[in-house]
């Protein structure tokens, strides 16, 4: 083989440098599996932080204690994430999601500490208040999202800037209708979204409705892999062969059984176990009290999140639309695709997701600032990207933007532990921002 | 002054034309880019489009295909003016296009760009097997080396796109078919295949647009050609009926082929 001429019938067997002859086996096996190799790798980065940060911290960083904060931490930028890789998939951006944040959380917070109990005059603390809230900030956020994502695209205004003027806008308006006041506090089951507890009541699953989640969503792994391959088989396609299909399985229920297994392995805090014993009757044994809180809501909220958005994204025209769009806007357009309309969708889309982060996070706080949500669009779009969104359109999947948002929220947990202070966290954090697209540029370009 | 239309009786004039194009005009800004052309297209023929480049041709196809609806003028399908608003109406009415630039989404796989905008879907969810499986079907027709429906079309070879945007075009029983420069990023097995495709089609009573710069494709595969020149139409001529010259002297010096003098011919021939 003197001259290498790329073959027009299979291009993709073009690449023949010795990298390649090393992990050809390798990604053989993986093609077999089906599995998406990024999102492999991007695993397997999580688990290199993950452990590397457990050596230098001695052990704490893979405590269930911290795991669990990690998972709350890393809840609320994910749940945007999920909408920031639409957006950004179609060739737009949204610079305005932290200060639409601000705005709704402070919204929310109006309305279930003032306008429904005093201007409606119903008082504070009725069963009725967090989903009323949670309902109409969600429609608020899907309103605002939507109103920029108009003026992108009936207007034509680039959605860098539409959302740039959202990024003042939004956060201008906080403190014109508020003063610059904390609204709290929140009411309590609202408190609820955020994880934390109040008196014994906890914001989290608790041990057999974690255990019960947990197996729920194993068995639908399985029933969905068991549909898909009988599908496959009705129209005479090849299926993946039954140990890579059993290994997927396995893989994926541990993986989900694992985080349900941390986080009952995270016990009540000391104060509130001893509390709900008392009120429960319980007896406390010598040796202490261990109360499994259980998979926080955040994390519940995130996970049913994920699944809508990725849902949406893969099984609707919606998702199919927006993909095509990034791909190429104008042969979208050609084959009859409303262009203008998926594009308004998906900003509406985006608003109303970061109205459910505004819930979790001022839940959380149990207050409403006028900083809330500050600097959040840059965490979100670069755990989007961190997770293989590429900027260029058309690629990027969910469950990579919160694995990108897992990876952030490590980096930042880590280094907290390690008692680096913020500056240095920020410039490690940018540089790794800048590492991981490097990195997955000059991999595609070899694997192409 | 290409104004004046040679209509020319064909065979075929008893029956109602599968499209009419009456009359149409585009200008973009101060520019007219088509300058009122009329042309008919029957059931089973194929229509030469020719012109040099900046002819109008692809603007005036892209009138009939929704992706830019004209200014002025009137289009019949089977003898009833129709509203061409977007490529959805034109898809609606049984016209499908197959683009010069191809219009594939490189990032989705081939049954996704197959039936871009009009998935099967099955309780309110992609039916991607079912597409799958309909790919399937019409490609192996099209590019038996196409194997490949689970990788963006991007990997793709140029044939196997081009078969992925045939593919998209005769899947929905298209009626009327614009092909615009369907073989020029081919080689010459895959050329062939698209001319046995186009006989095939054209057997089937389909009508069909075929935008060319290759002289000798259009004579090969069209029954009347059309020649436009600086926005206009120069001519709709029978393919029996004139020499590859005379369309040369009307793509190039914008002369119907009786004004065509001697010196004209000479000149052409440099």
């Amino acid at each position: 083989m003197g001259v290498s001429v790329p073959t027009e019938a299979a291009p993709e067997s073009g690449s023949r440098s010795t990298l390649s002859a090393v992990v050809a086996p390798i990604t053989g096996a993986l093609r077999l599996l089906e599995v998406d190799t990024r999102l492999l790798g991007m695993l397997g980065a999580l688990l290199i932080i993950w452990f590397g940060f457990n050596i230098l911290s001695g052990g704490t960083f893979l405590s269930p204690r911290n795991l669990w904060n990690l998972s709350v931490q890393s809840a609320s930028i994910a749940i945007m994430a999920t909408g920031m890789v639409l957006i950004i998939v179609s060739r737009n951006i949204d610079l305005s999601v932290g200060s639409m944040l601000g705005f709704l959380g402070y919204t929310m917070a109006m309305i279930q500490a003032v306008f429904i109990p005093n201007d409606l005059g119903f008082g504070h603390e009725q069963p009725f208040i967090w989903i009323v809230t949670l309902v109409l900030g969600i429609a608020l956020g899907a309103l605002v999202g939507g109103l920029q994502g108009f003026v992108v695209a009936y207007g034509g205004v680039p959605s860098f800037i539409v959302t740039l003027g959202g990024l003042l806008v939004w956060r201008g308006l906080i403190f014109r209708y508020a003063q610059g006041q904390t609204i709290a506090p929140l009411e309590s089951t609202f408190q609820m979204l955020g994880g934390g507890t109040v008196g014994t009541r906890v914001g989290a699953l608790g041990e057999w409705p974690s255990w019960t989640v947990g197996l729920v969503m194993c068995l639908a792994i399985v029933y969905l892999q068991i549909a898909s391959r009988r599908r496959r088989r009705r129209y005479g396609f090849p299926v993946r062969p039954m140990w890579a299909e059993g290994l997927v399985g396995a893989v994926s229920c541990g993986a989900v059984l694992g985080v349900v297994w941390v986080a009952n392995s995270y016990p009540l805090p000391v104060n509130v176990a001893l509390q709900y014993a008392e009120e429960h009757g319980i007896t406390v044994p010598p040796e202490g009290l261990f109360i499994p809180t259980g998979v926080a809501f955040p994390v519940v909220i995130m996970l049913i999140v994920t699944l809508v958005v990725t849902f949406l994204a893969t099984r609707r025209r919606f998702g199919r639309y927006v993909y095509a769009i990034g791909g190429n806007p104008d042969a979208a357009a050609l084959a009859g695709i409303n262009v203008r309309r998926t594009i308004m969708l998906s900003f509406a889309l985006m608003g109303s997701l970061a109205a459910i982060s505004a819930a979790v996070q001022t839940a959380r706080l149990n207050a409403a600032v006028t900083n809330l949500g500050v600097q959040n669009e840059l965490d979100v779009i670069s755990a989007a990207v961190i997770g293989g969104t590429s900027f260029s359109g058309g690629i990027g999947t969910v469950p990579g933007a919160i694995l990108g948002a897992v990876v952030m929220q490590s980096l930042r947990s880590g280094m907290v532990l390690l008692l680096v202070d913020s500056p240095t966290q920020d410039i490690v954090v940018g540089l790794v921002l800048v590492a991981a697209v490097g990195l997955d540029t000059f991999v595609r370009r070899g694997v192409r | 002054m290409q104004t004046h239309v040679t209509q020319t009786p064909v065979a075929t004039t008893q029956r109602v034309p599968l499209v009419q194009l009456r009359d149409i005009q585009v200008s973009f800004g101060g520019v007219r880019a088509v300058r009122g052309v009329t042309i008919d297209l029957y059931a089973g023929e194929v229509v030469g489009l020719v012109g040099g480049n900046g002819a109008g041709k692809t603007t005036l196809m892209r009138t009939l295909s929704g992706a830019r609806p004209p200014d002025s003028g009137q289009i019949l399908v089977n003898g009833q003016p129709v509203t061409i608003g977007n490529p959805r109406d034109a898809k609606a009415l049984g016209i499908e296009t197959i683009y010069q630039t191809l219009a594939l989404a490189d990032n989705l796989d081939a049954p996704a760009n197959v039936f871009l905008g009009r998935e099967v879907t099955a309780s309110a969810t992609l039916d991607d097997a079912a597409m799958e499986s309909a790919t399937r079907k019409v490609i192996a027709r099209l590019n038996p080396n196409l194997k490949n429906f689970k990788t963006p079309v991007l990997r793709l070879s140029g044939g196997q796109r081009q078969a992925v945007a045939i593919a998209r075009a005769i899947h929905f029983n298209a009626r009327i078919l614009i092909m615009d420069e369907p073989t020029a990023a081919l080689g010459p097995a895959e050329t062939a295949q698209v001319h046995s495709l186009i006989k095939q089609l054209k057997s089937e009573g389909i009508g069909i647009f075929l935008v060319s710069h290759d002289i000798h494709d259009v004579f090969d595969l069209s029954e009347r050609i059309s020649v436009m020149y600086h926005g206009g139409l120069v001519g709709t001529v029978n393919k029996d009926a004139v020499t590859v010259d005379q369309v040369l002297g009307m793509i190039i010096l914008g002369k119907p082929p009786t004004n065509l003098t001697s010196q004209d011919l000479a000149e052409l021939h440099g």
